[in-house]
């Protein structure tokens, strides 16, 4: 469990593994720091694509570039930021999946699902790399931080 | 839990049982093998029993779309059969629900094929 204002980083290779690790990572987080069933299972979800984001279109399976993820408990929030060592997102070209045209696509989903199932979602892209930072509420702060300081 | 697979005809209908998660990797490479392997096989009416199916990430929606979209360019039909709630309400919110045509009685999904 993260104590309040503690903190967990991970540095991660750019496996499908670390997919894996990441997604599972959150999910005992968020259930160790007091969220609901369904509210884990968005927040290991979120986690999960934006560590498929670093390690495909970020770091493009290079075994050179790293991945790194942080945990972060505050007071009234878990803060979790991913980066990785790409080129940079380009924001621009994100798409809507929602619209008529892109329904069917393939692809082009998982900004989108990470936006639904986090309260915050910052995305900062570089040229030495993009992070995203999740943050969800914790709901009903005070009894959740009491829990969280025992 | 990766994805597992296993085929059953009704009525001229594959009913493919699906169990574990559809995800990027393995998951979604046996879902895409299995259609393939149908169609191979001149089977194109397709009902994806997805009741065993817990958890599917973007890359698992994208899969179904290209099942969907791969069966109906080849002239035939792939439905979906008992959802789960949480596979519901991805395709809920991702608009993808009413592309699909879902099903909840597998008796009723079997006749609703041309």
């Amino acid at each position: 469990m993260l104590m309040s204002e503690d903190r967990r980083s991970y540095t991660l290779d750019s496996t499908l593994e670390t997919v894996d690790n990441a997604e599972q990572a959150a999910s005992e987080i968020a259930a160790a720091n007091g969220f609901g069933e369904d509210e884990v299972l968005q927040i290991a979800m979120a986690v999960r694509e934006a560590a498929v984001n670093a390690v495909l279109h970020g770091n493009a399976y290079d075994p050179d570039k790293k991945v790194r993820l942080d945990f972060e408990r505050t007071k009234g929030d878990l803060v979790i930021t991913i980066r990785d060592q790409g080129k940079g997102l380009d924001l621009g070209k994100i798409p809507d999946p929602l619209s008529p045209e892109n329904l069917l696509k393939t692809s082009g989903r998982g900004i989108f699902l990470i936006r639904s199932f986090m309260d915050v979602v910052e995305i900062h892209p570089s040229q030495t790399g993009t992070e995203i930072k999740l943050i969800k509420h914790v709901r009903g702060t005070p009894a959740a931080g009491k829990e969280a300081s025992q | 839990m990766n994805l597992k697979t296993s085929n059953r005809q009704v009525d001229g209908i594959t009913i493919v049982d699906c169990s574990g998660r559809i995800t990027l990797g393995e998951g979604s490479v046996v879902l895409r093998d299995s259609v393939k392997d149908l169609l191979t096989k001149g089977q194109k009416k397709i009902l994806l029993n997805l009741g065993d199916v817990n958890y599917i990430d973007s890359s698992g929606i994208g899969e179904l779309v290209s099942a969907y979209t791969t069966v109906k360019n080849q002239g035939g039909e792939l439905k979906l059969l008992n959802l789960t709630k949480k596979v519901h309400d991805l395709l809920q919110i991702t608009k993808l629900y009413t592309v699909f045509d879902v099903r909840d009685d597998e008796t009723t999904a079997v006749k609703s094929f041309r």
